[in-house]
């Protein structure tokens, strides 16, 4: 693993958040083809390309420290954006196990967890953690498992209680998230919280997407990519945050385009845990700015067409309105009509 | 699909119809962790033929150096439970899938009535692991034929205590639903394994007592019925396959070298699913997933479980 140092930098206020080469490199860029729509883009999560971030079933990569310091912030403004229902206990201490594990055993250099029956001691050298506890006693950490993990990993974590044939989202961690709030779905079904997003209850993707996660198997996680855009590199886009970053969608000019506007990328993962038959929904969103996606032509050239097809309902869902013409004005110059062929590799 | 391969540690005669044995990882490290309810699928060489059958983990989920399963010798059936019996040794080797539970628990009931019949009680073994675990209200209803059929019965006085009721038929006790169920409070959840008759029986008194279908469990896993033989079309595979009266529509798809979807093999989960694109005779559905408006309806079928009698059967997988 030849991550580069982890990275100082903001995502909120200066917004210094960059891309190093290596990074851009590895953004998991969505479109295979020129046209987007839904579909059960599902694969299994093993692990694919070293260096990319399919590499472990966990990516930590430059951004750690600083992704870890933004969740600390925002949830100093709002500690609403954890939630864990009482019956989630066990989910709980599945995940502290699910990550301690990959971490561990994925970035020994950064990452060590010796285990002596449940007495469990856990070192997060990046973060300066060095932590004893009793593995099930919730008294042996300074707050609860689960919010006492997810402080220390990247992406949003949601956990799914599986009952009556359906899952309940009853427990999370959603401080990065595109435009919707753990606080409101907290206790939903599958199709409650889904309910808003236009289009794929249509084509039937939620009966068929609900059906293949409630067989989902301990020890074959699975994956798949969703994206959205945004305005700055900015983690909490959250509703409850909407007059901090609500007003910047209307800020974009053919001038900033280029730095303003962010291709965000989610790599959701899920999981499901041994203990409690839950299933961990990992959604770890990636930013690129435009100015940084179009050193490789061919993913400008992909996201004009993307952009051009996309439909419209789809658009307003996503919220880029306001400013997806600006993106496909400011790329056009870069299109010079050539077939792209099927795949997402940046060459 | 993840498969583990284990080895047969112990062998123990329960009852006289009922081993139980001990399965340990080859490679010696501990197995994967589970959830009470869950179950395994074991795979078992038989004359050159893989028979796959489901068994409850009864072992509790907290000790996970070893997996737990007991096996009812079944004289009349296809000679999975037979060859458990008589073939499998201490040192035997097995491969397994990674455990799935369609038995959970619901982690939302504020009281939990567990109904075992006879070899019913597996799941129940380490789903009171769990309870006890959890500090849940719970109690353990256990019926069986006679006292030397009551296996485990030391091991559950000692995991329930008083929670614990034994109903022993040759001595004229029998569960009476009616009483068990009407007197609950609310939020309590039922959950039943056992013989076909029982489980059905418990599930009509619930309905017409009018409890919530959420608040009702069962797990019953079919053994594929013995039936004629027919054969099947395959639509995308193109190829046609004889489906022998001793085997299942899965197991001759998997011996014709294809690699079918499956989870529980028993009829229960609904992951082999297939679509049925022609059929000029009667499909015999003979799981518990579809409904019956599905069942009427003849465009699935679960080729676990489930036969036809016809000419022409063409499915698309």
């Amino acid at each position: 693993m030849n991550t580069p140092a982890f990275k100082k930098e903001t995502f909120r206020d200066d917004y210094t958040f960059r891309n190093s080469p290596e990074a851009i490199r590895r953004f998991p860029f969505p479109f295979a083809e020129d046209e987007y729509m839904y579909s059960v883009n599902i694969e299994q999560h093993v692990s694919t390309n070293p260096g990319s971030v399919f590499e472990y079933a966990i990516d930590i990569d430059e951004h750690y420290i600083a992704e870890c310091e933004d969740r600390r912030l925002t949830l100093e403004r709002d500690p609403t954006r954890y939630i864990a229902l009482p019956h989630m206990m066990d989910a709980q201490w599945d995940m502290v196990e699910l990550i301690m594990d990959s971490l561990s055993t994925d970035y020994p250099q950064w990452f060590e967890l010796t285990k002596n029956g449940n007495e469990w001691h856990w070192i997060n050298k990046p973060l300066e953690i060095d932590q004893t506890f009793t593995f099930g006693d919730t008294s042996t950490l300074p707050m609860e498992p689960f919010e006492y993990i997810t402080r220390q990993v990247q992406g949003d974590w949601i956990i799914m209680d599986h009952r009556d044939d359906d899952l309940f989202a009853d427990m999370g961690m959603v401080t990065s998230q595109a435009d919707w709030s753990i606080a409101f779905d907290a206790g939903m079904s599958f199709k409650e919280w889904h309910g808003p997003v236009p289009q794929a209850n249509e084509i039937g993707i939620f009966d068929r997407a609900l059906k293949y996660l409630l067989h989902l198997q301990y020890g074959s996680p699975v994956r798949r990519l969703n994206w959205t855009m945004t305005v700055n590199p900015r983690l909490d886009t959250s509703p409850e945050e909407f007059p901090l970053w609500g007003p910047d969608n209307a800020s974009v000019t053919p001038e900033n385009v280029g730095e303003k506007v962010y291709l965000r990328v989610e790599l959701q993962a899920l999981f499901r845990l041994p203990r409690s038959n839950a299933i961990a929904f990992s959604v770890r969103g990636y930013l690129i700015s435009l100015d940084e996606l179009i050193t490789y032509p061919k993913w400008a050239k992909r996201l004009r067409r993307v952009l051009t097809n996309l439909h419209p309902d789809l658009s307003e869902y996503k919220g880029l309105d306001l400013y997806r013409q600006t993106v496909i004005d400011w790329l056009e110059p870069l299109e010079d009509g050539a077939e792209l062929g099927l795949g997402t590799q940046p060459e | 699909m993840s498969i583990l391969n284990v080895r047969v540690a112990d062998v123990e005669q329960v009852t006289d119809v009922v081993k139980h044995f001990t399965l340990v990882q080859e490679n010696g490290q501990p197995l994967p962790r589970f959830s009470g309810g869950s179950h395994v699928v074991v795979s078992m060489n038989i004359n050159g033929r893989i028979h796959r059958n489901p068994y409850s983990l009864m072992g509790s989920p907290e000790n996970t150096d070893s997996y737990h399963i007991s096996v009812r010798r079944q004289e009349k059936s296809r000679g999975g439970s037979v060859f458990m019996h008589d073939g499998v040794t201490v040192g035997t080797e097995l491969q397994i899938t990674y455990p799935v539970n369609l038995f959970s628990l619901s982690k939302l009931g504020k009281k939990h009535i567990l109904v075992a019949g006879g070899i019913g009680i597996t799941p129940f073994m380490s789903q009171i692991a769990d309870l006890n675990r959890l500090g849940d209200d719970y109690e353990m209803h256990y019926a069986f034929r006679s006292a030397e059929h009551g296996a485990f019965v030391d091991q559950l006085q000692q995991m329930c205590g008083d929670r614990l009721h034994l109903h022993i038929e040759s001595e004229g006790q029998r569960i009476n639903f009616h009483k068990l169920l009407s007197n609950q409070p609310l939020g309590t959840h039922i959950y039943v394994c056992g013989p076909e008759p029982m489980v059905n029986a418990l599930l009509l008194t619930a309905k017409d007592l009018g409890w919530p279908k959420t608040h009702v469990h069962s797990e019953q896993f079919l053994a594929p019925p013995i039936g004629d033989s027919f054969k099947v079309q395959l639509a995308k595979s193109n190829m046609e396959i004889e489906i022998p009266g001793d085997m299942s529509m899965l197991e001759a798809m998997e011996e014709a070298g294809l690699e079918p979807d499956f989870l529980c093999r028993g009829g229960a989960c609904g992951r082999c699913e297939v679509e049925v694109l022609e059929c000029d005779g009667a499909l015999m559905h003979n799981d518990h997933y579809l409904s019956d408006a599905e069942k009427a309806s003849g465009n699935k079928i679960m080729p676990c479980v489930s036969r036809a009698r016809c000419q022409k059967l063409l499915l698309n997988i």
